[in-house]
């Protein structure tokens, strides 16, 4: 079946089987490798994107499904003004180590810093739930995300 | 890699249309809901459904309201819309309890009421809610609608009332001025399915229980709730001591089975303790504390 979608913003078309997971449309059929794949049972959140402005596991949703819809992916946080507090963050307070959680763990963190903007350390904690890292001990996320929270952004926001 | 079986897709563009699309492609058609439930066991290939059909476009399965003396939920309201709902945690605050400790936010973004009812998993935590709010599915096929008690819903571990050319619309639940209500649940770790939950709504009036409901998930007890407990409450004060004896009587109606969550006697003594902490907080809140 063919199925159309704007990934940040740039029409994407493709030929593909309606059993096409949506993670799988982003990296073979948009070419954007930045989406990671990971645990594949929906648990570990490396493959979150946003759909119409809401975060979701990209290996848990058809291709198909967003067809006709908004998809963004990490490569598009970046806005005119440069890198996303929250992509800052995660450099100033050492975010990451092996990186492969980091695109869901910003994709997941913009999205809930547009909802609430100060929130409390627990309060990240909750909002990463669905998040895997094996690296960090997430201490360091968390203190990135909070870093993000008091660098407000002056890009567009999700919804 | 996991990926499920091939399929096909199609988007139904109302209810009727899903309905006659069901009709149409018969028992190897399944209807695609949040899909958080339905891909996973694809991609195990549990489930190998020859047609996807999509109801998420459906506009008339969304939305919560208040209509007479009851709270409806459409069947595609995320599990994220109930637990930041203010009517329903004005009414219930089990409903914003239950839906904290689900999955994790971004499952909770995608996984809708409708498909956890449906789903019907032995420890889907809305079941418990369910079945202690006595709420009620209303179910639409060719013929018209009809309307289950939830403690009727369940016919066994992920079988439902509803028949394979018919779709679930919509979930009710009576609103009790004065009831207070709580859920409880224990898990291995965050996110995860629950190793016992217990959920219940206490109404006190004049310093005596009149009204009450339990609900029980993941260990077994028969449609999700504890009829025996929830009798012996009625007309009694919410003591600790009738609160501790009610909660007995709630992990009697549990029958779990030991397994990767926990040996079946842990799960028994779950069930006993955790009805008793959401009792002792319902009862409060229905007292105004
Ligand atoms: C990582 C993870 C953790 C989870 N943790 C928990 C947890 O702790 N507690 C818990 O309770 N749940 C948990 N869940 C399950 C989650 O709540 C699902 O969202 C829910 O079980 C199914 O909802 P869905 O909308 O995704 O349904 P789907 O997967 O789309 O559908 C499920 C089934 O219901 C049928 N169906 C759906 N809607 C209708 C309808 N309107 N009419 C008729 N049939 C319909 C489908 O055909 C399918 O058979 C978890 C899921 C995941 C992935
Ligand atoms: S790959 Fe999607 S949640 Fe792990
Ligand atoms: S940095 Fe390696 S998994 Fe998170």
């Amino acid at each position: 079946m063919q199925v159309s979608m704007n990934i940040n913003g740039e029409p994407v078309t493709a030929d593909i089987e309606a059993r096409k997971l949506l993670v799988h449309f982003i990296r073979e059929d948009a070419g954007l490798r930045g989406t990671h794949w990971g645990c594949d049972t929906s648990n570990c959140g490396t493959c979150t994107v946003w759909v119409d402005g809401e975060a979701v596991k990209s290996c848990t949703v058809l291709a198909a499904q967003a067809d006709g819809h908004e998809v963004r992916t990490v490569e598009g946080l970046e806005g005119a003004d440069g890198l996303d507090p929250v992509q800052q963050g995660f450099i100033e307070c050492h975010g990451l180590q092996c990186g492969f959680c980091t695109p869901g763990m910003l994709m997941t963190a913009r999205w809930f810093l547009d909802r609430n903007p100060s929130p409390t350390k627990d309060e990240i904690r909750e909002a990463i739930s669905g998040q895997i890292c094996r690296c960090t001990g997430y201490k360091n996320i968390v203190d990135a995300i909070h870093w993000a929270a008091e660098h407000p952004r002056t890009n567009e926001v999700t919804a | 890699m996991q990926t499920p079986a091939p399929t096909d897709y199609v988007r139904a563009t109302s209810v009727s249309h899903a309905i006659s699309l069901l009709e149409e492609h018969g028992e190897e058609s399944r209807i695609l809901a949040g899909g958080h439930s339905l891909l996973p066991m694809m991609k195990l290939r549990i489930a190998r459904p020859e047609m996807l059909i999509d109801i998420n476009e459906l506009d008339e399965l969304r939305g919560i309201r208040v209509d007479g003396d009851e709270l409806v939920l459409g069947a595609m309201v995320t599990h994220r819309e109930v637990l930041e709902s203010p009517v329903l945690f004005e009414h219930y605050a089990i409903f914003r309890e239950c839906e904290k400790v689900i999955a994790d936010p971004l499952v909770r973004n995608r996984g809708t009421v409708g498909g956890s009812m449906c789903q019907a998993d032995p420890s889907e935590d809305l079941s418990a809610v369910g079945s202690a709010l006595r709420g009620s599915v209303v179910i639409q096929g060719a013929s018209g609608t009809r309307t289950v008690p939830l403690r009727e819903f369940h016919e066994g571990p992920y079988e439902t009332q509803v028949e394979p050319a018919e779709i679930m619309t919509e979930v009710r639940f009576p609103i009790r001025p004065g009831a207070g209500s709580a859920y409880e649940k224990v898990e291995r770790r965050v996110g995860d399915w629950p190793v016992c939950s217990a959920g219940v709504y206490v109404v006190v009036s004049d310093g005596l229980v009149t009204d009450c409901g339990i609900g029980l998930t993941a260990v077994s007890a028969e449609h999700f709730c504890a009829p025996a407990a929830e009798a012996f409450l009625i007309g009694k004060a919410p003591t600790e001591d009738n609160l501790r004896s009610a909660a007995q009587l709630a992990a009697d109606a549990a029958d779990p089975s030991s397994d990767q969550r926990g040996p079946a006697d842990y799960k028994k003594h779950l069930a006993n303790e955790l009805t008793y902490r959401a009792l002792v907080r319902a009862a409060a809140a229905s007292q105004g504390a």
